[in-house]
């Protein structure tokens, strides 16, 4: 046990007790409350880009996975609004991109189909925009899909942080946003990314993966086939 | 609006009938028949608005997400698009299947081949052999059968559903799952499974020797009609084992002419572009394959369940075996060559499925843990293999960095796609009467495209009928008659 836990926020109606530096995702997290995320990983940094964990903190709307918890913060998070809104935020990351989950491996494994399961999606619901984006398959384990790329940044932060080698980086804003690789030809194959690298099992998506993996985890023994993404990634929270 | 004609002497002087089917679901066709000064129906064209683009579609993927990539070809049959792209996948990767994967593919093809051919026979072919091509169509469909004939419409609901069980058993879904991988397969089947499934396997093969003797009743009880609807003669193509028996997984290319000849046998298919060229016509999206040595008039030829049982010397499961022997010695071999034959080859082959089945699910490999294996890997693989429809060639090329550059395809229905048309022209002949397109006239059309099973209908299975719109068009381009059908069957003019 840590120091003793004194202080506390709500979150939802329900108290939550939180230490000193913990944010409100990692006091929700820590006490058994999900509150949906794709580009928080609490192994890093946070970065507050996707929006999806945000949550109502005395009327305001902030990202928790950045908002450190105060004394006596009341925050909403389960509510029909905020869900509709994270709902709006998944629908347009699959129109953004290209997302074609019936013929990606990732599938039953990745984060961003399985936060829309969560969130209840039927439909993309808005145009897509298929964008032309570039893969990139020099890596000789590697394989980088920018077509699925959400720009969460987790393998950013991993390749810097972690790695120590800075392989990844985001260039552009926005709907340009491009996920850029740190060699002069550009290209994966020419930077020093390992396949053991934690920058290499990060994504969150089918973006950047091993190679040859294919359809090889069978149907029915996928993360997601049989829990949800709010079981599985509280179930980490406590491994 | 005029068309080049290829064959036509005096082209300007024809006259055309298009018959435009119209689907509510991609993949749709339409039947032109071209007639001469007389009236005479010159010849027939049969499109269809398929996958085309397809090809281009999976260039730049990586080869290990093909197999299930392309099981977005066809909602019916994914499962052998699914297997022959990892067959070719299989050379890219230099492997040599275990036991286990091989016999748990074959168990995935052959639940296929079950559910496919039950489909086709009692949900689309039944209610015209039993009630006749002319019959109300209000009652022509699986719910006339079902009516009409309680115990045969039950039979073949539960044929369907083991079939699909199979397939969802070893591919994780019912469409869309995953089972083959390149090198191998991704699960074995486990004890409990195979029990389940060994529970109904001696209903399965029961109900499928059933479904031979409805079909070789129906047709052998009006030999005349049933040879002689839209009859014409052809080469057959299709795999078969190296001791000559019928095999739908693996196997070399044999061809036989119309007489029974060897044209070509035991063919490594790895190397098909030596044997088979395709022809790009102008009027259709869809290419005609054509054997080599016969040229690009004599060279086209039929796939799918007539030329299997036609081909194979015999069939290595007993039930089907005898069946096949009195197929062939009917009314000495002549059902042989005959357009409605092939519903009777069908069902032969569902039969031995059942058995093939049942065999499977006694064998022990298929509870092996050595699933995947792998070798010398390769730029280029060729995967074909027997699909429910007839042969499905898949052809790919990777780059160094795993991507694909090129594919090849080459799906039954293209394969059939002169012999559709011959049949056409053939039932049109025997049944166009003047200038008019009549109601019997569509149905009988309906019926010689229905036979081989085309994707065309595959497309149109929710409803087991083909919506047609048909106009008679004379060389002027102007519209001398037209008759529509809706996709509930009635006619309109
Ligand atoms: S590649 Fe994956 S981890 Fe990296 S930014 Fe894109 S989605 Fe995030
Ligand atoms: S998880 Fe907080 S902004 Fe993405
Ligand atoms: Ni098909």
């Amino acid at each position: 046990m840590g120091a003793p836990m004194s202080k506390t926020i709500t979150i939802d109606g329900k108290s939550i007790p939180f230490k000193d530096g913990q944010t409100i995702m990692d006091a929700a997290m820590a006490a058994d409350v999900y509150i949906p995320h794709l580009c928080h990983n609490p192994e890093f940094k946070p970065h507050g880009s996707c929006k999806l964990c945000t949550v109502k903190v005395n009327g305001r709307n902030v990202a928790s996975c950045t908002m450190p918890a105060v004394e006596g913060q009341q925050v909403l998070s389960d509510t029909l609004e905020l869900n509709d809104e994270r709902l709006s935020l998944t629908q347009m990351l699959f129109v953004e991109g290209n997302h074609i989950c019936p013929s990606c491996e990732k599938s039953g494994n990745c984060q961003l189909q399985a936060v829309a399961y969560y969130l209840g999606m039927m439909s993309p619901h808005y145009n897509h925009f298929y964008p032309q984006r570039e893969v990139d398959a020099s890596h000789p384990d590697m394989l980088l899909d920018r077509n699925r790329c959400i720009y969460c940044e987790l393998c950013v932060r991993a390749s810097r942080d972690v790695d120590g080698k800075s392989v990844f980086g985001l260039s552009g804003r926005g709907i340009g946003s491009t996920l850029v690789v740190n060699s002069t030809s550009g290209l994966l194959g020419d930077t020093n990314l390992a396949a053991t690298d934690k920058a290499a099992q990060v994504c969150p998506t089918g973006a950047l993966l091993k190679k040859r993996q294919g359809f090889t985890v069978p149907i029915g023994q996928r993360i997601f086939d049989h829990r949800t993404i709010k079981d599985v990634q509280l179930g980490e929270e406590h491994e | 609006m005029t068309f080049e004609l290829e064959t036509a002497t005096n082209p300007e002087k024809l006259k055309r009938v298009v018959i435009e089917p119209v689907s509510r679901v991609e993949g749709h066709g339409k039947v032109t028949l071209l007639l001469d000064d007389d009236n005479r129906v010159h010849q027939a064209r049969f499109h269809i608005v398929e996958f085309r683009g397809f090809e281009k579609f999976i260039q730049g993927r990586p080869y290990w997400e093909v197999p299930s990539m392309v099981q977005r070809l066809c909602g019916i049959c994914p499962v052998s698009h699914n297997l022959a792209a990892s067959k070719a996948l299989d050379m890219i990767v230099g492997a040599q299947l275990t036991p286990t994967a091989e016999k748990l593919r074959r168990l995935m093809h052959l639940g296929q081949i079950l559910q496919s051919h039950a489909l086709h026979f009692y949900y689309l072919a039944s209610p015209d052999l039993l009630f006749g091509f002319d019959s109300d169509v209000a009652k022509r469909n699986i719910v006339g059968v079902v009516a009409a004939y309680p115990e045969i419409a039950k039979q073949g609901v539960a044929l369907r559903k083991y079939g699909q069980e199979i397939i969802r058993i070893t591919m994780g879904k019912r469409v869309h799952g995953t089972g083959a991988i390149p090198g191998g397969v991704n699960k074995n089947l486990s004890r409990e499974e195979r029990d389940t499934l060994l529970k109904d396997i001696d209903n399965i093969v029961a109900w499928s020797r059933a479904a031979v003797e409805l079909i070789k009743k129906v047709y052998t009880g009006n030999p005349k009609f049933y040879n002689g609807f839209g009859y014409y003669k052809s080469s057959f193509m299709s795999l078969v084992r190296d001791d000559g028996a019928m095999d739908l997984y693996h196997g070399g290319l044999r061809a036989n002419d119309e007489h029974g000849q060897s044209i070509f046998d035991h063919v490594d298919y790895g190397h098909y572009w030596d044997y088979i060229h395709e022809e790009v016509k102008s009027w259709s999206y869809m290419k005609f394959p054509f054997i080599r040595s016969r040229g690009r008039e004599e060279g086209w030829y039929r796939v799918g369940p007539l030329a299997r049982v036609n081909n194979c010397e015999f069939i290595p499961t007993p039930l089907a075996e005898a069946e096949r022997k009195i197929f062939k010695a009917f009314d000495a071999g002549s059902a042989t060559q005959a357009t409605l034959a092939y519903h009777w080859a069908r069902m032969i082959e569902m039969l031995h499925a059942a058995e093939g089945i049942q065999e499977l699910l006694l064998d022990g490999d298929l509870q092996g843990d050595d699933l995947v294996s792998k070798g010398e890997p390769a730029l280029r693989g060729v995967g074909v293999i027997e699909a429910p429809r007839g042969t499905l060639i898949h052809h790919y090329r990777v780059n160094e960095d795993e991507l694909i550059v090129r594919a090849n395809l080459i799906v039954s229905t293209t394969h059939n796609n002169h012999a559709m048309n011959e049949a056409v022209r053939q039932v049109a002949l025997q049944y166009l009467d003047g200038q008019q397109v009549t109601e019997g006239l569509l149905n009988h059309i309906e019926v010689a495209i229905r036979a081989f099973d085309p994707c065309l209908s595959c497309a149109t299975h929710a409803v087991g009928k083909m919506p047609l719109e048909v106009e008679l068009v004379d060389a002027g381009g102007n519209v001398i008659d037209r008759l529509a059908k809706n996709s509930d069957g009635r006619c309109d003019a």
